[in-house]
């Protein structure tokens, strides 16, 4: 499904260069649940602005779905996030002029869909996450917790294939922040791939495989198996479990 | 896509009144100050006989000054008027397809006791007129070329003339008295204001047009006075009206219709052939120099827009470049401020081509606008020249092509200062944006 190999990714000003992405290996395999955590400044959010192709990097491999991104466009590019990629940000970044039912539809108007089929959407991933009577609320006059269904309903409108969570919880209580974990797992469960970036290592901890990331790289992996056998990881530590049971694995795995 | 752009671009201007609102205020200014002067200058470079430009010529004959031309500053320009003696020869000779000579007079008019005299403008002019000017009559007609000859009493009122005199009735056939003297109606034109009164630009290029016209030939047979400017060169003793009719004063238009290239060149050499025959009668000092005139050339070597007015129309459309400089700024502040939401809706799938052209649908809806309230400022400012100067009334009305053009304008205006701001904006990575 995503596979980067050696992707390096730098922030240039007049003054500095930050190495954002230093020979970043991953791969996630269709229908996975990966959680990434490290500390801030890690690289995670890079990563997943170049995973999602808000960002291009300066060398390496990143495929996506079969398509080698770094040989797409911008028009390319645009199509598809469009179409394989949804996001969830943590500051769920919907438009507060539009009411919830039009903030999902905005990424099904780009795509071309009819107006038919883009209500039946709307409606049918509006019931998923239980705000179907809520459509024509502006999102002002909804809570978090709501704010981040309305937006998890439009990443999923289109059906993407891979859903990118940016810190999906972080802005939110611990009773919601739970709500919207069981959210991820249904879709999850229902085999959109979903790769989560997240200081929570109890929410990490609910996916299938945690990747951890310093200064750019990742540096260890814990399976779904084993997370779940060890029970909560320290704050921070999110990888000790998986490194005492694997040694020093290699990144790239399956 | 565009009836979702347009709502869009509704919601992000309710979103920004204040911003929204001095960008209308700056570009309905500018179209505004541009309608006004384009409108002024439309009117007054208008060609009121474009349909028959390529038919009928004013005609100019240098009799003038030996010493020095008509005009100092175009000294190879004729005089734009023509003795009494060549306009009758020229009609006399009959060599184009239709001849009209003309001068002005005065009258004062009587049609009933119950209706006070009034003053009236008067044109003695030849009965080709009508046709070769396409004057349009509710009743009647002009007169033929024997009333040319004969001078019978007759007259063709004006509408304006016509509502005063008889409340619009059909007159033809009666009678109304012109300084006392009894003549009988034959005709009544239509509403007709060529603007600029091309015909005669020697008396004011926007004048309305006369009141009554009368047969060329009865203002010698009754002596009638010229009103209007008469210019002489030469001293001469002017002793009664016959020696004024022959003197060198000119105060006569003329113009030929010639519906032939070739007839031009025939009508160009007798005119040559004449003044080289009154050469040897000792009249005509200057050297050969005479010249026919489409109605297109005729306006623009009379000037009627002046130099001023091109500059004045410069000067304007200067201001809405301004106003759209403006604009542009604005338009950056605005843009570059919702920016997060164009980040958003790039993360979303939107391509940088979609994005920018959802910016310019709002943008061309700003121009449009303020291309509207332009227009209304315009007619408020149209009709407050109106008020200041009657005298140019016909020159202050706003036609429907100069406010489509206004509009069309205003669009583009809107269109080009929301380019560079819109193209920045679908530059901005969106990354940068939706940081958390």
């Amino acid at each position: 499904m995503l596979e980067m190999q050696n992707v390096v990714k730098i922030y240039r000003t007049d003054l500095i260069e930050t190495h954002a992405l230093r020979d970043f290996n991953l791969r996630v395999a269709e229908g996975e649940f990966v959680a990434v955590t490290g500390p801030s400044g890690s690289g995670k959010t890079t990563f997943l602005n170049v995973a999602g192709l808000l960002e291009g990097f300066e060398s390496g491999t990143y495929r996506l779905d079969g398509k080698n991104i770094g040989e797409l466009d911008d028009d390319a590019r645009s199509r598809t996030r469009n179409q394989k990629i949804g996001f969830i940000f943590q500051s769920f970044n919907l438009i507060p002029d539009l009411d919830v039912f039009d903030n999902i539809d905005v990424p099904l108007r780009y795509r071309g869909f009819s107006a038919i089929d883009r209500r039946r959407r709307i409606i049918r991933v509006l019931e998923m996450v239980g705000l179907a009577s809520r459509a024509k609320h502006v999102p002002a006059q909804l809570s978090g917790g709501q704010q981040q269904r309305v937006a998890i309903a439009r990443a999923l409108a289109g059906e993407p294939r891979f859903l990118l969570a940016d810190e999906p919880t972080g802005n939110l209580d611990s009773l919601m922040a739970r709500q919207i974990m069981d959210l991820l797992e249904e879709i999850n469960a229902r085999g959109t791939t979903v790769v989560m970036v997240t200081h929570d290592p109890e929410l990490a901890h609910r996916a299938h495989r945690n990747v951890h990331v310093m200064d750019g790289q990742v540096t260890d992996f814990l399976t779904l198996e084993l997370s779940r056998g060890a029970g909560p990881l320290p704050a921070g530590l999110p990888a000790a479990a998986g490194r005492a049971a694997h040694g020093r694995p290699d990144p790239i795995i399956a | 896509m565009f009836r979702y752009y347009c709502r869009l671009a509704l919601m992000s201007m309710q979103r920004t009144p204040a911003i929204t609102a001095l960008m209308v205020a700056a570009i309905a200014v500018g179209i505004a100050v541009c309608t006004i002067t384009l409108t002024v200058y439309h009117l007054m470079s208008a060609n009121p006989i474009q349909d028959r430009n390529d038919v009928l010529y004013a005609v100019t004959l240098d009799s003038w000054d030996p010493e020095r031309p008509w005009d100092e500053s175009r000294p190879t320009l004729a005089p734009s008027e023509l003795t009494y003696r060549d306009a009758t020869a020229i009609l006399a000779a009959g060599r184009a397809d239709r001849t009209a000579i003309m001068r002005k007079a005065g009258f004062t008019l009587e049609s009933s006791p119950a209706i006070k005299p009034f003053l009236v403008e008067a044109r003695l002019t030849t009965g080709d007129f009508f046709p070769m000017f396409a004057v349009p009559f509710e009743y009647g007609g002009g007169w033929d070329r024997n009333a040319d000859r004969d001078a019978p009493p007759v007259v063709v009122l004006s509408k304006k003339t016509n509502d005063t005199a008889f409340g619009g009735q059909n007159s033809v056939g009666k009678i109304i008295k012109l300084d006392s003297r009894e003549y009988r109606v034959i005709g009544v034109l239509k509403n007709w204001e060529p603007t600029p009164k091309f015909y005669d630009l020697n008396n004011g290029h926007y004048d309305s047009i006369e009141d009554v016209y009368v047969p060329f030939a009865l203002g010698a047979r009754l002596q009638l006075q010229p009103s209007g400017n008469v210019n002489c060169w030469k001293p001469e003793g002017i002793n009664g009206f016959a020696q004024f009719l022959n003197s060198e004063c000119i105060w006569n238009q003329v113009w030929v219709e010639l519906s032939a290239p070739q007839k031009l060149a025939q009508f160009q050499d007798y005119l040559n052939g004449y003044v080289m025959h009154e050469k040897s009668l000792g009249r005509f000092p200057r050297p050969l120099n005479n010249h026919l005139y489409t109605a297109k050339q005729w306006l623009d070597v009379n000037e009627v827009v002046a130099k001023d007015n091109r500059v004045l129309m410069g000067l304007a459309f200067m201001f809405l470049a301004v106003c759209v400089l403006n604009v542009i700024g604005l338009l950056l502040a605005k843009f570059l401020g919702l920016a997060k939401v164009t980040a958003l809706r790039r993360a979303l799938g939107a391509s940088r081509r979609q994005l920018f052209e959802q910016h310019l649908v709002e943008v061309g809806m700003i121009g449009l606008t303020g291309g509207v309230l332009g227009l209304a400022l315009a007619a408020l400012g149209l009709l407050g020249l109106r008020r200041l100067y009657e005298n140019y009334d016909r020159l202050t009305h706003l036609d429907l092509a100069v406010a489509l053009l206004a509009l069309a304008i205003s669009v583009a205006a809107g269109a080009i200062a929301g380019i560079y701001p819109a193209w920045r904006v679908c530059r901005v990575p969106p990354s940068t944006y939706l940081r958390t």
